[in-house]
């Protein structure tokens, strides 16, 4: 806390205010998306309408949709959109690699594999799986995540970020491939769950849904907030946060752990959404800067704003079919992650 | 050895190893050249080997299966066709048709995958890991969706029209990044694109309901192969494995460096154009008939590269024989992990060419 008892000189201040302005104009960006996704369905309701639900004194009709449907949907939205984006902007900080992100380096595909195991052993979905999910995404995305950071870790090296993320899309592969296997001998019920869950639909349309994230979200998204310093210090490379005093393992550990948590839980009531956790980050930073301090408020924001109108978006394109969310994202997240390459030199 | 009559034809060729060179610095080049060069008579026995395994592998496939037919009945279905027998027709009809098809599709992902690591001097290159498959695999879902009942000679084209936008827009990127793509970036880009590609047919595949129909042609299936298919494709596939053979003296050339091939000679520019038709020509069609399989255009060329030296005249044609061998084996292994069911050869190829991508990626050499 003690550069606030420093002496502020006017850029600083300035770009203080810029910050605040920044967060300010994305919390109302989310409040008019969320309006507007409000507003997306079968039924139409004029923006009194809404306000005036909202507060309590709508008909039992404008209750039940509000409340029921379209509410909990867009609080998951919000809440994944947070989770996939801190997630991101952790990965790419303790991996110092700019095109990191959970569906690139496998959590994504290994929470989905053990999702699929689980449709494919217990065949009907029940209250409980709500809860079992999460869990069972957790521990598919850990092992991968796991996996893929041991086999690119070098003693003495550290971590190297190409072998990362070339790791990462050879795992994803080969996740891929066993997902296959099993897809093709589940019944086509239960194919048409796991194909749409892997297009990242997000399925969870029920509080229970919400329940079921928002701890993970509530207990991980303060805990990483808490770390931005030592986020800081590990982007800036490990001999340089070793100098400074950090014990870079082990919160290189803690953090993949936490980054893991938050994708593994979102990925469980999401599906498989890519990008969000490259393109939030990057876009964050645009905003704001390097600062972790408020790049990680203002990546959540943009993650939450960001699939907050992919979501909106797949509803409304092609209604009164639905786009799953995860085609949307991928369908603006690949171009603009191709641009990044393009432009980022080797 | 036999390699001395072409030295003095083509000098600095037996030095030809984009690995080595990259390696290697030029204090120790004198060493690669007396350590790396071709084989060709290791070459000529592997591919005649080569040949010789297939046609037993093509031998086992066709006689194994769901129905228990004996070999002798295999022999006279295909050589004394009689079309009133039911084994007769199996073998005619069901198995043979198969097992040409897995050749085929075999010798043209392993050879594009040749032609695309020489040309782009990137061990990494895959028709596959670039996206070129999965630009097929989209055009082929928006066909499926938008024109349903489009006839198999059409269907080819359509790929060849997807690969040929994924190649495009992978090269293109490739000329505006700066410094051009390294191997890691080059994948990564392939990637992306494959994801946009994936979740667009995706899309396509949920709105109109045609999921069940391309889940098991992206996961790569040979059992639909018919002599229609064969019909379609196998003119296409031989003649652009020929005009891979008659382009690979260049490609080697190309495979020395750019700056190299133009001093010695080479229109790099028409070459590359060349070797990318024919790359798309290969990846196109094959796509058609089986769907997206990749790591066949990785493993093989390495492998024939490590028996063969680094002459592409040599392992082209041997990666042609290789990718035959390793996709009827892998065929053959998908019936027989269980019988009366299909895996599909692509997740079974898959398991291991992701061990082997692995490797690549992790050999301490040097950073991709």
């Amino acid at each position: 806390m003690g550069e606030y008892i420093r002496l502020k000189s006017p850029e600083e201040l300035a770009k203080r205010k810029r910050n605040i302005i920044v967060l300010v104009i994305l919390s109302a960006a989310i409040i008019l998306a969320f309006m507007a996704s409000m507003n997306t369905g079968f039924i139409r309701l004029s923006p009194m309408d809404l306000v005036r639900t909202l507060f309590g004194e709508g008909t039992a009709q404008q209750n039940l949709i509000l409340y029921e449907f379209r509410l909990p949907r867009i609080v998951i939205s919000i809440l994944i959109g947070a989770g996939l984006a801190l997630s991101g902007c952790v990965l790419q900080s303790i991996s110092r690699n700019a095109l990191a992100d959970a569906g690139i380096i496998g959590i994504n595909s290994g929470a989905g594999f053990m999702i699929l195991m689980y449709v494919a052993f217990f065949p009907t979905i029940t209250v409980a799986s709500a809860f079992v999910l999460p869990v069972l995404a957790w521990v598919g995305g850990g092992v991968a995540a796991l996996l893929v950071f041991t086999m690119s870790y070098r003693r003495h090296r550290g971590l190297s970020s190409n072998r990362l993320i070339l790791n990462g899309i050879a795992l994803n592969s080969g996740i891929s491939a066993a997902t296959i296997v099993i897809t093709l001998r589940i019944s086509p019920e239960q194919y048409q769950f796991v194909a749409t869950w892997m297009a990242g639909s997000i399925w969870g349309k029920d509080w229970k849904f919400v329940w079921a994230l928002l701890p993970f979200i509530c207990i991980l998204l303060p805990y990483v907030y808490l770390k931005s310093q030592t986020v800081n210090v590990l982007s800036l490379g490990d001999s340089l946060a070793k100098n400074l005093g950090a014990a870079v393992s082990r919160e290189q550990l803690l953090l993949l752990g936490a980054a893991v948590g938050l994708a593994g839980s979102c990925v469980a009531v999401s599906g498989s959404i890519g990008f969000v956790g490259l393109i939030a980050p990057h876009l964050a930073k645009r905003l704001v800067g390097q600062r972790y301090q408020i790049l990680l408020p203002t990546t959540v924001l943009t993650g939450s704003l960001l699939v907050l109108v992919a979501d909106t978006l797949g509803r409304w394109v092609f209604q009164p079919s639905e786009i799953p969310t995860g085609i949307v994202v991928a369908v603006i997240g690949a171009p603009y992650f191709l641009y990044l390459l393009v432009r980022s030199k080797g | 050895m036999a390699v001395k009559s072409k030295q003095s034809k083509e000098p600095g060729l037996s030095s030809a190893a984009p690995d080595a060179l990259e390696s290697v610095g030029p204090a120790s080049a004198a060493e690669a050249v007396k350590q790396i060069h071709s084989r060709p008579n290791v070459a000529i026995l592997i591919i005649l080997g080569g040949i010789v395994a297939l046609i037993l592998g093509i031998g086992v496939s066709v006689t194994f299966g769901a129905r228990d037919i004996r070999f002798v009945e295999v022999w006279l279905a295909v050589f004394q066709y009689n079309p009133d027998l039911t084994d007769h027709q199996v073998i005619q009809e069901l198995r043979l048709p198969r097992v040409l098809g897995c050749v085929l599709v075999g010798s043209s992902f392993a050879v594009a995958g040749a032609i695309l690591q020489g040309m782009m001097r990137n061990p990494l290159a895959d028709s596959g890991l670039l996206g070129l498959n999965s630009g097929a695999g989209f055009a082929l879902a928006v066909c499926f969706a938008f024109f349903p009942g489009l006839s198999y000679s059409y269907l080819v084209l359509v790929c060849f029209i997807g690969a040929a936008l994924s190649a495009m827009f992978v090269f293109a990127l490739g000329s505006i990044a700066k410094g051009g793509l390294t191997p890691v970036r080059l994948v990564l880009a392939g990637a992306a694109l494959s994801a946009l590609l994936t979740a667009l047919s995706e899309g396509i595949a949920l709105y109109f309901r045609i999921g069940q129909d391309l889940a098991f042609w992206y996961a790569g299936g040979v059992a639909g192969t018919r002599w229609i298919h064969l019909k379609v494709m196998a003119p296409w596939i031989a003649l652009a494995i020929a005009g891979a053979i008659a382009l690979s003296r260049s490609i080697t050339l190309l495979s020395l460096g750019e700056d190299v091939a133009k001093g010695l000679g080479l229109r790099s520019g028409f070459t590359k154009f060349m070797g990318t038709v024919i790359v798309i020509v290969l990846a196109g069609s094959a796509v058609s008939a089986v769907g997206a399989v990749s790591f066949v255009g990785l493993l093989v060329p390495h492998f024939a590269r490590k028996l063969v030296g680094v002459d592409y005249r040599w392992i082209i044609p041997t990666s042609a024989v290789l990718g035959a061998v390793l996709v009827v084996l892998a065929d053959l292994a998908a019936r027989t992990v269980r019988p009366g069911f299909e895996t599909p050869i692509g997740a079974l190829i898959a398991l291991i060419g992701v061990p082997f991508f692995l490797y690549l990626a992790n050999k301490e050499r040097r950073e991709l």
